[in-house]
């Protein structure tokens, strides 16, 4: 397997509190993650907010550079890259953002954006070419182009605006899109259509795609395998069919648990895993974040980090109570993810 | 069946805007039932938001209640004066607002911000008696007693929501309307409010309208739901029979593209956009969308019909009690 | 499908009617303050404009006619001690205040669009360095500065120099008050956008975040002319201005030097204090209806 992009246990740690204090927020920490070269995959980073799926998808782009650990593009180091290596990254991994509004700058049309980046990357010789690009990319996410261009972000819905983008990011025929929850800010009736665009990406495109969400059910309908974040930490990562069905780590088994059920019939009554505190201190102690709020918590849990372990061929769960299992390696991990 | 708590006949919302009138809600009935959870599920831009905001009478110009009834208790809130209905406000009929939680005053501490509300009802009452009734609402919402006195931005996300729970029953009301209460909040957070507002429920003996987007969440939390759909209601029934067997086209569709976890499947959508409300399709607002829609939906509204105890339902194909 | 989708479009707008002309005058409609402001600044122009047509602003000069007279048919602002026609003096100097006014409000804001965009978005030293500069110069009181300039260059006063004086201290609050909103644009998604489509740092500020500053560089605008007017008036009511122009402020030194006030003359002292006050209040109500445009607005939703 060759890696496209690589994340090699990439940490990111901020200065939070002011200008003195040498206080540090540790976003991300010791993170793993391959995207293959040879088939095209979608890897689902799921996590509350706060967990640092945000923090591991900049880094990913290149937005921010990381503390520790290196990012990687198909070998060569992000912030090592020359111009042209750059360029060609920049056109190969490109993003979907959250907000559907915040995206466009409202001083323009939504054809703005489409322009500047056919323009930009030298994509089309000439006006009619690069019309032609933008209305076969908008037909591709099931847009009508005679409904969508022309238009100012404010007169188009929230699905309409986010399709957009997908178009956008299709434009550029990257390799890569990296997806930081393209749904969550949208109606719920809306969402299977802008997710069923990005899987058609992944399937007749050959488009990778990095899924980032809170909603475990989109997760696991979209994507192949998935790395479950905790406050900065990878708690648990493999195939998404594995991963949601049997749910290893205590985080992943209450995320599971909570999510609603589209069936009156089978109402949640009070089960096992209640929460215990429901907010959390900024963890600066040694032990496994996840500890207080843990139904199985261990005295060892609260004293140092647990690390992943492998539990099946391709999956590893950070948690003592799989300490019997063999300490899963680097490319162990890395296979996990893919 | 309990007792009818609230009554929405006919309720009738437009905004006047320099491009027209837009029709946010088009008369709308339903009914609110002693202890029950009222569901009223519909997309972004279906007048759901608009109807929670009529029935606390918050509309602002350039939005005017055209019409209807809202009777509450037998006493009709939309011909009360000015003051008798801020006095209703709260203590009879409260509403938490959308993304209420990012908008608590955060130079106040909570206790200041609850106690604003009971001293706005009742003067007279003493500091004393408004800690104790503050220390009692922290205690329904599953709040430690050290949180009255911390700002909101010391606060999680679903801590800060649950304080606006707490607001919103500080005066005991008859009826709850809760608008969007857990669209920013993770799963476990979202678990946790709808658990508190539950209970919160169950304590008050109050009738809750959830109104929401999502039907996997009012599948796990409401007994009754109303789909609304461009400014009308399109079926109200209780959650479990809605659920096995919808009646209206909309209904099906937003159950039918709900992702689910049992195993993997094709994404379905509803195909098209919604509706403007400015100018809407002609007799069934869903028509352009409907997969089965047929002549005389393009042409004729269809008129709400109480096709089996309980269950109403808009829809031309229903008439006569046909599939 | 069902039946054609067709009507399922939109058709609450179309594209015709938000073309920039048709947003505009919508919005004048909705805002009676910039309209009315606009008029009143208009009127002055149109003084000056029709004025210069119909009176021989050659007597706007001392020595064109006889001194001190009261207004009469044919000096209907009647003249001044100096001999000079007041009503042509006001037709000339109004747009000699008007453009120390412009000038100076230009050169200020430039400089500070310049500098402030470059901080804000730039950051690091680039940011430290222009904040410090301007922070430093920001608390020393204009006038007295101006009148240390003034009195130095004197004689070779004229409204050209003097909008240059004013200029030189006019661009540090744009400069600082650009910076700010610049910092929070910075962080708009679309700025990220941008940088995915392959914007560098300076196509990013020309293209993306300058039209969103439009409104406030407007509103920037009126408020650094109504300053730098002020402080031309200032200057100029001390004596510090250009001696032989008929500006607002100068025909108010004069005034003053002549004691037209205890010499009951308010046909000399009373139309520049007419006109300036008719000339802040059109840019006060700019401003005014210009506040609305500058504040960012909720989103609409239907």
């Amino acid at each position: 397997m060759t890696a496209l992009l690589e994340a090699r246990g990439v940490s990111k740690t901020f200065n939070a509190g002011g200008f003195f204090s040498k206080k540090q927020l540790v976003a991300l920490d010791n993170a793993s993650l391959v995207i293959d070269a040879d088939r095209p995959s979608i890897t689902a980073i799921a996590g509350e907010s706060g967990s640092g799926k945000t923090t591991l998808a900049r880094l990913i782009l290149g937005i921010i550079q990381p503390s520790a650990g290196q990012m990687l593009y198909k070998g060569k180091e992000l912030d090592k890259m020359d111009g042209a290596e750059r360029r060609s990254f920049r056109r190969e991994v490109q993003a979907i953002f959250q907000d559907p509004f915040e995206v466009y700058n409202p001083f323009y049309k939504v054809d703005h954006t489409l322009v500047l980046s056919v323009e930009k990357f030298g994509l089309a010789k000439s006006r009619a070419e690069a019309r032609d690009l933008i209305e076969n990319a908008l037909r591709t996410v099931g847009l009508r182009p005679e409904e969508t261009l022309g238009r100012y972000p404010h007169q188009l819905s929230g699905g309409q605006r986010q399709r957009v983008m997908v178009a956008r990011a299709f434009l550029l025929k990257p390799r890569v899109i990296v997806a930081d929850e393209p749904v969550s800010m949208v109606d719920a009736s809306l969402r299977a259509t802008i997710l069923e665009s990005l899987l058609k990406l992944n399937q007749e495109l050959g488009v990778s795609l990095v899924y980032i969400t809170h909603d475990l059910t989109t997760a696991y309908q979209l994507s192949g395998s998935i790395l479950m974040l905790y406050q900065g930490s990878v708690v648990e990562v493999g195939d998404v069919e594995r991963v949601i069905k049997d749910p290893q780590h205590p985080y992943t088994r209450l995320l599971v648990g909570s999510i609603p059920l589209p069936n009156p019939k089978l109402r949640r009554s009070g089960d096992k895993l209640r929460v215990t505190l429901d907010e959390v201190s900024a963890n600066l102690s040694e032990g496994c974040r996840f500890a207080d709020r843990c139904p199985y918590v261990t005295a060892i849990c609260r004293e140092s980090s647990p690390r992943l372990y492998l539990t099946e061929p391709r999956r590893a769960t950070a948690c003592y109570l799989f300490k019997d299992s063999p300490t899963a390696t680097s490319e162990e991990v890395s296979r996990a993810s893919a | 069946m309990n007792a009818e708590v609230l009554q929405v006949r006919n309720l009738r919302v437009r905004y006047y805007t320099t491009r027209g009138a837009v029709k946010a809600v088009e008369g709308v009935t339903f009914s609110l039932y002693q202890g029950e959870k009222l569901g009223l599920v519909g997309e972004s831009g279906s007048g759901k938001s608009t109807i929670a905001l009529a029935l606390m009478r918050m509309i602002k110009a350039p939005g005017r209640i055209e019409g209807g009834q809202v009777l509450l208790g037998g006493m009709d809130l939309l011909k009360l004066s000015e003051e008798q209905m801020r006095l209703a406000r709260l203590a009879r009929i409260a509403l938490i607002p959308q993304g209420a939680m990012n908008s608590l005053n955060p130079v106040m501490r909570v206790k200041h911000q609850i106690a604003d509300a009971i001293f706005a009802h009742d003067g007279s009452i003493s500091g004393r008696d408004a800690d104790l009734r503050i220390a009692e609402l922290m205690d329904w919402v599953g709040l430690r007693k050290e949180v009255p006195n911390m700002y909101p931005h010391e606060l999680s996300g679903g801590m800060k929501q649950r304080v606006c729970i707490a607001m919103g029953i500080c005066l005991k009301p008859q009826v709850v309307l809760a608008d969007e209460p857990t669209s920013a909040l993770d799963v476990v957070v979202q678990r946790q409010v709808m658990d508190t507002l539950e209970s919160v429920q169950a304590q008050l003996g109050a009738a809750v309208i959830l109104v929401g987007h999502d039907m996997g969440v009012m599948a796990q939390f409401v007994d009754r739901i109303a789909v609304m759909y461009a400014g009308t209601l399109m079926e109200v029934g209780p959650i479990e029979q809605v659920f096995e067997e919808p009646l209206h086209p909309y209904t099906q569709l937003l159950i039918a593209t709900l992702p689910s976890l049992e195993a993997k499947s094709a994404f379905r959508g509803i195909p098209g956009i919604p509706a403007s409300l400015l100018d809407p399709p002609t007799g069934c607002t869903f028509h352009p969308r409907c997969p089965r829609a047929e002549g005389i939906c393009r042409t004729d509204v269809p008129a709400s019909r109480e096709l089996r105890p309980g269950r109403w339902v808009a829809c031309h194909l229903q008439n006569g009690g046909r599939k | 499908m069902g039946i054609a989708s067709s009507a399922a479009r939109p058709r609450n707008s179309s594209a015709a009617d938000e073309s920039i002309l048709g947003r505009f005058l919508n919005y004048c409609r909705r805002n009676p303050q910039l309209v009315a402001g606009l008029g009143m600044i208009l009127a002055l122009v149109l003084f000056w404009l029709v004025g210069s047509l119909l009176v021989d602003t050659a007597s706007a000069r001392p020595l064109a006619a006889m001194p001190d007279q009261e207004p009469s048919w044919e000096y209907p602002l009647g003249t001044d001690t100096a001999g000079r026609n007041i009503l042509a003096a006001m037709i000339v100097g109004t747009p000699l205040t008007l453009k120390i006014g412009l000038i100076a409000a230009t050169i200020g804001l430039s400089i500070g669009i310049i500098l402030g965009f470059t901080a804000g978005y730039f950051g690091g030293r680039v940011d430290t360095i222009i904040r410090g500069v301007a922070d430093s110069i920001l608390p020393i009181p204009a006038l007295a500065v101006l009148v240390v300039i003034a009195s130095v260059i004197k004689q070779a006063l004229t409204s050209e120099i003097m909008a240059l004086i004013v200029a030189s201290l006019a661009w540090m609050w744009p400069t600082r008050t650009i910076r700010s909103q610049v910092l929070t644009m910075r962080e708009r998604a679309y700025v990220e956008v941008a940088r995915l489509c392959g914007l560098s740092g300076p196509e990013i500020v020309v293209r993306e975040l300058v039209p969103n500053l439009l409104p406030y560089l407007a509103a920037s605008f009126v408020s650094a002319t109504g300053s730098a007017i002020l402080a031309a008036i200032g200057l100029e009511a001390l004596g510090l201005g250009p001696q032989n122009e008929p500006t607002m402020g100068m025909t108010i030194f004069w005034a003053n030097y002549y004691g037209a006030i205890i010499r009951g003359m308010w046909w000399w002292w009373g139309p520049p204090i007419v006109i300036i006050v008719f000339l802040f209040v059109g840019l006060f109500l700019i401003s005014a209806g210009l506040d609305e445009v500058a504040n960012p607005r909720l989103r609409r939703s239907v």
